[in-house]
């Protein structure tokens, strides 16, 4: 105890302590944080030789964080993955925005991508667009039965469905299908040494393999998005009208009216973000597998957990920001 | 180790035709590794390499699992970076260059993987033409230069296939020609025998040696399978008759010729091509062990290397 902690309550001497160790452990933390994204991005796709160099004098350092205490150490060792782990996906994906502003550019593949992720997504999209929709209804409607405003109905299917539902349910349906299908595929071709070979080739694998899943991500969950909210309205309808007796009429105009356009900024925007974050992390996850098969697996669910997650998070801020700017 | 093998479009001579510029004369070194050093985690795994690999030289890195094999080749072709030491190909730092650079760089460079790599979602066909597609050659060049590569591991039956209806011996075969088609002056084949029976090595080896004494090729081939050093050292694709040749032209085998003549070639009694040399580097423990020509190896007290000429016999 220093002195002057003489005098302070127990509580903010451990808060002080606390402090402390996070002050003096910290330097060493974010050191460790460098010097491991530099032994990763050694087989980065990104400039590796100030890596090699860095993680060359990294070796004689690394015992000086393992000689704290052991739960410091472990602590500090997950933390300085996440931290590596964040700044090697940042790296990644900024070099993949990078590419998108000059050739050489694999329309062919990003037109397969879009026809599986697109295309390929459409029936589960369509499945659960008319369940959620027709639940919708039925969660609300008796509610609105109470006040005697059954023709609300068409109000509230279409702005929770516009605003919120469609573009964070067909994020994590997207995510579930294809971050979890980019994740495995890219993750098998890295431990069957197919990237590898693609490199000896001659051939940028971020261009070849990443930049296609990203665009056409990007481009098809809006668009499934679009659908979804419409199939999710047309399931919606069909319980109105066979629980409720609301006419098309009825529930199609209110259900269009009830919406502005920063409803549809709001609903069309999210998806470019959903799908961006969706096929970077799948993308991501696939490309630094380690450990074979097993590691395919590891990654496989990671990609869909981080994808469904971050998704998720960005769509409150995304709301909030957006709120912000329309309301 | 005499096989008969499909006659050569000699007016597709591959030698002739390479597009690619070699900044190097015949002798001088197109592969050097200065003082290289590697490491994972807490272990160093090479542990200041430097050899060379002159101009038309086929050389042989022997040695145990784990040794580093595949590690060097994949530092040659810049595919990974050494913690320190420097390796130029063709007269370039590849240890200092941007990935940017190295992409249209490795387009000089054939690699061979150790199981064969290839794009499993693309047919035989379009796992050879990748390359070719990718500098954006005319569509009826890159269907003759597919099918001449494919002749020449004898493998055109098989266009249209895909990797996985494919055996171990053929996957790597397609790999050669993969590596081949692009005509590259420099070729690096990681353990192209590695699982494979003895007749299939055999016809993988003769296909290096077609690659090097038609295409005027440069290797570095990794390998534990002492064989197969003294396969490229003892033998050599006569393009007139279209069969491979015993250098010493004795009749006998490969190894068993080559083991059983071991003082006698260690006194230089061997025929030796000498515009094709062979040389063997022993890789133990991250650091060479031995380097010299195979017939050198041959002639061996040394413990150790005995252990490992005695594992082939």
């Amino acid at each position: 105890m220093l002195d002057s902690d003489v005098g302070k309550s127990d509580a903010s001497r451990f808060r002080l302590g606390t402090l402390r160790i996070g002050t003096a452990l910290a330097p060493k933390i974010f050191r460790g944080c460098l010097l491991d994204a530099a032994r990763i991005s050694r087989y980065a796709f990104v400039d590796s030789a100030q890596a090699a160099h860095s993680a060359r004098h990294a070796s004689p350092n690394m015992p000086e964080a393992s000689a704290t205490s052991s739960l410091t150490a472990v602590l500090g060792d997950v933390l300085k993955r996440q931290v590596a782990a964040v700044q090697d996906y940042t790296l990644l994906t900024v070099q993949a925005m990078r590419c998108m502003f000059s050739p050489p550019y694999y329309w062919l593949d990003t037109l397969e991508q879009m026809d599986i992720v697109g295309v390929g997504s459409l029936p589960i999209i369509i499945v659960a667009g008319l369940s959620i929709g027709g639940v919708l209804v039925l969660q609300t409607a008796a509610q609105f039965q109470r006040f005697g405003e059954t023709a609300l109905t068409g109000d509230a299917v279409s702005l929770a469905l516009v605003r919120e539902l469609g573009p964070a349910v067909t994020a994590l349906l997207v995510s579930g299908r294809n971050a979890s299908g980019m994740a495995s595929e890219l993750g098998s071709m890295v431990v069957t040494e197919q990237v590898d070979a693609m490199r000896a080739l001659g051939t940028d694998p971020i261009r070849k393999l990443m930049m296609p899943r990203v665009i056409a991500t990007v481009l098809m969950v809006p668009l499934l998005t679009v659908v979804f909210d419409f199939v999710g309205l047309c399931g919606g309808f069909l319980v109105a009208y066979s629980t409720l007796r609301l006419g098309a009429v009825q529930f199609w105009t209110r259900a269009i009216n009830s919406l502005d356009i920063g409803d549809v900024v709001q609903g069309l925007t999210k998806p470019v973000v959903f799908g961006l974050i969706i096929a970077t992390v799948g993308c991501y996850c696939g490309l630094r597998v380690r450990g074979g098969t097993q590691g395919v697996g590891r990654a496989t669910t990671t990609a869909v957990v981080i994808s469904s997650v971050c998704a998720l998070v960005a769509d409150f801020f995304l709301s909030r920001l957006l709120l912000y700017l329309f309301q | 180790m005499t096989r008969d093998v499909p006659p050569l479009d000699s007016s597709r001579n591959v030698a002739n035709t390479s597009r690619h510029e070699i900044q190097s004369v015949p002798g001088e070194a197109l592969i050097s590794l200065h003082d290289v050093h590697v490491g994972f985690e807490d272990r160093e795994v090479l542990q200041g390499i430097s050899f060379d690999v002159a101009h038309g030289e086929t050389k042989v890195l022997l040695g145990e699992t784990g040794t580093g094999k595949t590690l060097i080749m994949k530092l040659a072709a810049g595919l990974i970076q050494p913690d320190s030491g420097r390796v130029l190909v063709m007269g370039h730092d590849v240890s200092e260059m941007p990935e940017k650079e190295l992409l249209h760089f490795r387009r000089s460079i054939g690699f061979v993987f150790q199981e064969g790599a290839l794009f499993d979602s693309m047919t035989v066909s379009d796992n050879v033409s990748f390359r070719l597609r990718e500098e954006a050659m005319d569509e009826t060049e890159i269907e003759e230069r597919v099918r001449e590569a494919l002749r020449f591991v004898e493998m055109e039956h098989a266009l249209e296939k895909f990797p996985a209806d494919l055996s171990g011996g053929m996957r790597r075969r397609v790999s050669i020609a993969r590596a081949l088609v692009d005509r590259p002056p420099v070729v690096l084949y990681d353990s192209p025998t590695a699982g494979l029976d003895p007749v299939t090595s055999q016809t993988i080896i003769t296909l290096i040696l077609r690659g090097r004494d038609l295409q005027d090729v440069t290797a570095l081939l990794a390998t534990h399978r002492v064989q197969d050093a003294f396969g490229l050292a003892n033998f050599r694709f006569d393009k007139a008759s279209g069969h491979v040749v015993a250098l010493a032209g004795n009749g006998k085998s490969g190894l068993a010729q080559s083991l059983a003549e071991r003082e006698e070639a260690a006194d230089g009694g061997r025929e030796r091509n000498p515009t094709q040399p062979t040389n063997v580097l022993v890789l133990r423990d991250g650091k060479i062990y031995f380097e010299a020509p195979a017939d050198e190896l041959l002639g061996t007290k040394d413990e150790y290397l005995k252990k490992f000429l005695a594992s082939a016999e």
